[in-house]
C-alpha cells in the first residue's frame, strides 16, 4: 500500500481514537472543564503533560534546528527540560495547594489584586495565542505534505477535531486525548530513530548509537565524521556551534524560566488530587518528554549525515525518489550556480547550491533511510498528535482565561456554574476559530513570536509566582510593578530587533551582547528587582494573605480545586 | 483555658511550619545547585574545557549538553520527590 493510504488509515484511526475519548469524558461541570475534575492521576498527568508539551516543533522541527545549529541546538534541548526541574521544585506543588483553576486565579489571589489579574490575564493570552497560531500552522503543514490536502483544508479538519474534544470535554477530554495522543508521537518518533540508529551504527538505542563508531567496518566515530563533513564543507564543527557563549547561556535560561513560566503547562499541576502527586507527575512528566528529547539530537546527527553523505558532490541527475518528493513541496531547493550538474552544499552562501527547510530531517528521514510505508505514514500521524495535544492545551488556558478569569471573577461574580460552563465553551469555540485563522495566515514571523511567548512567560510568570511564594512580603504593588516592566522591555526588544520597529538594530546593537531569544532572561531579572525594590516603598500584603502563603507551604490538605 | 491552649496549639502549629520550611527550602538549594552545575557548567560555561575528555564518540560536553544534563534533570525530581516525602512524614503532613 502507498504512504498516502497507509496514512489515511493512520491518521483516520487515531482521529476516531480521540473522539471516542472525548465522547466518553464529557464536562458536566466547570470543575470538569477547567480541573478535569481534580482526580487525574500522576502517570496520566505526566503522560498529557509530556503530549502537551511536545508541539510540532518539538516533533518536527527541534531535530531540524539541531542538525543544522549542532552543538547550538543545546540551547533547546536544555532549555526545554531543565525549565521542568524549576517546575517541578519552585512551582507546581505550591499551586496544587493554592488549589485554584488558572494562572491568573493565583495571581490575583496572592496579589489580593483586580489590576494583577487583568495583567496575568492579558500576558496568558498573547502568550497563548501566538503559540497555538504555530500549531495550526503545523496541523495544516502535515496534512499537506502526506495527505495531499491543501494546507487551509488540513488546518479546518484540525480545528474541527480539536474543536470537539476541547468544547465537548474541556480539560477532562483534553487531557485524555492527550494520553492518547502521548502514545502515538512517541511510537512515531522512535520507531524511524531506532531502525536508522540500526542501520547506521548497529546499535538499536539511538542516544548509544550518536556516540557509537559507524556501521561500515571503518571505525570513525559518527560524530567525528559527521565534525570533519562539517569542516570540509567550510561549516564550523558540528560539536562546536558558532554563538557566544554568553549567548548560549542567556537562551538557555530564558527558555528554561520561561518554560517553567507557560500557563498552558502550570494549568496540568492543577489537576492532580494531591501536592504529592503534583511532584511525582512533574518527574513522570520529565521522564516522558526526556525519551524524545535523548532520541532527537541522535536523529539530528543520523539525519545531517545521511544528508551529506548522499547530496555533497554527486550528481544532481542521480539523486534518489526521495529528493525529487520533497523538491517538489519546495522544502528542498537545488540552484546548479556553476553548471557542473553536481549539487554543492556549502557553507559559503554565494557558492551554495543547497536550500534546505528545517523541517525535512524528521518528515524525510525515514524515506531517505528507506523504511517501509507505513514507517513513515506514522510519522505523519505522530506529527498531528504532537500539535493537535499542544493546540488543545493552550485553547483550554485561552478560554479559561475569557471564562473564568474576566467573566467570572472580574465582571460577572455571580454567574451561575452552568452559565459560566457555556461562557468557556464559547470562548473555546471562538479561540479554535482565531488560532484556525492565524494558521490559515500565518503572520510571517511565527517562529518570532513563539520565541517571544517564551520572553513573555520568563519576563512576567515566573517571577511573580516564585516571589508569591517564597517570599511572604511580596506585595501587589510590586508584583505588579515587576511584571508590567518585565512585559515591556521584552516586547520593546523583541519588536525593536525582530521586526524594525524604534529605529531596528542589528546583531552588532543587542544589549550585552544577547539575541532577542536570550532576552528573556535579562526581562525576568529586571523584574525581580524592580519588584524587589517597589516592595521597599509600599505597604506589606494584610495578614490574611501571608497565611495563605505560609499554608500553600504545607503540602497537606489540599482541597479540591475550586472556583471560589 | 481552651483560649491558652489554642493559643499553644497555634505557635506549636507555626514552629513545625517554619522548620519544615527551612528543610524543605535546604533540598531545594543543593538541587538546584545541581542543576545548575550540570546544565550551565558542563553544558555551557565549561564546555570547551570538558570536550578534551572522550566518552565513546562523544566529547564530554558536548554529551553533558545534548544528553547528561536531561539525564540529571530527570533523576533530579525523582530524588527531589523522594526527599519529599520522607520530609512530609516526618513532620506529619503526608497523607
Amino acid at each position: 500500500m502507498s504512504v498516502q493510504t497507509w496514512t489515511y488509515i493512520l491518521v483516520g484511526l487515531t482521529f476516531a481514537l480521540y473522539i471516542g475519548i472525548a465522547i466518553w469524558s464529557r464536562a458536566g461541570s466547570t470543575k470538569d472543564f477547567y480541573v478535569a475534575g481534580g482526580g487525574v492521576s500522576p502517570l496520566a498527568n505526566g503522560m498529557a503533560t509530556a503530549a502537551d508539551w511536545m508541539s510540532a516543533a518539538s516533533f518536527i522541527s527541534m531535530a531540524g534546528i539541531i542538525s543544522f545549529a549542532g552543538y547550538d541546538g543545546s540551547v533547546y534541548l536544555m532549555g526545554w527540560t531543565g525549565g521542568y526541574v524549576l517546575l517541578a521544585l519552585l512551582l507546581a506543588p505550591y499551586l496544587r495547594k493554592f488549589g485554584k483553576f488558572t494562572v491568573p486565579d493565583f495571581i490575583g489571589d496572592r496579589y489580593y489584586s483586580k489590576t494583577a489579574r487583568i495583567v496575568a490575564v492579558i500576558c496568558a493570552l498573547i502568550v497563548s495565542f501566538t503559540y497555538v497560531a504555530g500549531q495550526m500552522r503545523g496541523v495544516g503543514v502535515v496534512f499537506s505534505r502526506f495527505l495531499q490536502v491543501d494546507i487551509n483544508t488540513g488546518v479546518i479538519i484540525g480545528m474541527i477535531i480539536v474543536l470537539f474534544y476541547a468544547v465537548l470535554g474541556g480539560m477532562k477530554g483534553i487531557t485524555y486525548t492527550q494520553v492518547a495522543q502521548y502514545c502515538v508521537l512517541i511510537f512515531a518518533f522512535m520507531v524511524p530513530a531506532i531502525f536508522i540508529s540500526i542501520q547506521m551504527t548497529g546499535n538499536p538505542i539511538p542516544q548509544l548509537g550518536m556516540g557509537a563508531t559507524l556501521n561500515d567496518g571503518s571505525g570513525t566515530f559518527l560524530l567525528d565524521k559527521l565534525d570533519g563533513l562539517s569542516t570540509e564543507l567550510g561549516f564550523n564543527e558540528y560539536t562546536d556551534g558558532s554563538k557566544s557563549v554568553t549567548d548560549i547561556f542567556a537562551i538557555t535560561l530564558a527558555l528554561m524560566v520561561g518554560t517553567a513560566g507557560l500557563p498552558h503547562v502550570i494549568v496540568r499541576f492543577f489537576t492532580v488530587k494531591k501536592v504529592k502527586d503534583a511532584r511525582k507527575s512533574a518527574g513522570l512528566a520529565l521522564l516522558l518528554i526526556a525519551i524524545l528529547y535523548t532520541t532527537a539530537p541522535a536523529v539530528s546527527v543520523f539525519a545531517k549525515t545521511n544528508l551529506i553523505n548522499t547530496v555533497s558532490n554527486e550528481e544532481y541527475a542521480s539523486m534518489p525518489v526521495w529528493f525529487k518528493n520533497w523538491e517538489e513541496t519546495g522544502l528542498l531547493s537545488f540552484d546548479d550556480k556553476n553548471e557542473d550538474g553536481k549539487i554543492q552544499y556549502v557553507a559559503d552562501a554565494s557558492k551554495n547550491e543547497l536550500t534546505i527547510d528545517n523541517d525535512i530531517m524528521v518528515l524525510a528521514n525515514p524515506e531517505i533511510a528507506d523504511l517501509p510505508a507505513w514507517v513513515i505514514a506514522l510519522v505523519a500521524a505522530g506529527g498531528l498528535a504532537a500539535a493537535l495535544s499542544t493546540a488543545a492545551g493552550l485553547l483550554l488556558v485561552i478560554s479559561a482565561s475569557v471564562s473564568h478569569d474576566l467573566v467570572k471573577k472580574v465582571f460577572k461574580p455571580n454567574i451561575s456554574d452552568k452559565a459560566e460552563l457555556w461562557v468557556a465553551r464559547g470562548a473555546a469555540t471562538v479561540a479554535v476559530v482565531i488560532a484556525g485563522y492565524f494558521g490559515i495566515n500565518p503572520p510571517g514571523f511565527v517562529a518570532a513570536v513563539v520565541a517571544l511567548a517564551f520572553g513573555l512567560a520568563a519576563a512576567s510568570f515566573f517571577p511573580a509566582i516564585v516571589l508569591g511564594i517564597f517570599y511572604k512580603k511580596m506585595n501587589k504593588e510590586g508584583a505588579i510593578s515587576g511584571m508590567v516592566v518585565g512585559i515591556v522591555l521584552m516586547l520593546f526588544h523583541m519588536t525593536k530587533f525582530k521586526f524594525g520597529w524604534f529605529g531596528g538594530g542589528n546583531p552588532a546593537d543587542w544589549w550585552f551582547g544577547i539575541s532577542p531569544e536570550g532576552f528573556g532572561s535579562i526581562a525576568m531579572i529586571a523584574n525581580f528587582i524592580v519588584a524587589i525594590i517597589v516592595l521597599q516603598f509600599t505597604p506589606e500584603p494584610p495578614k490574611d494573605v501571608q497565611e495563605i502563603v505560609e499554608n500553600i507551604r504545607i503540602p497537606s490538605g489540599a482541597g479540591e480545586a475550586t472556583g471560589h | 483555658m481552651d483560649f491558652i491552649k489554642t493559643k499553644i496549639d497555634m505557635s506549636e502549629k507555626q514552629k513545625k511550619a517554619s522548620a519544615y520550611w527551612k528543610e524543605n527550602v535546604r533540598y531545594l538549594f543543593i538541587l538546584l545547585a545541581i542543576w545548575f552545575i550540570v546544565s550551565f557548567g558542563a553544558g555551557i560555561l565549561f564546555k570547551e574545557s570538558l570536550d578534551a575528555i572522550k566518552i565513546g564518540g562523544f566529547k564530554l560536553g558536548f554529551w553533558f549538553a545534548q544528553q547528561g544534563s536531561i539525564y540529571v534533570f530527570v533523576i533530579l525530581i525523582f530524588v527531589y520527590v523522594r526527599l519529599m516525602n520522607k520530609l512530609d512524614k516526618k513532620y506529619g503532613y503526608d497523607e
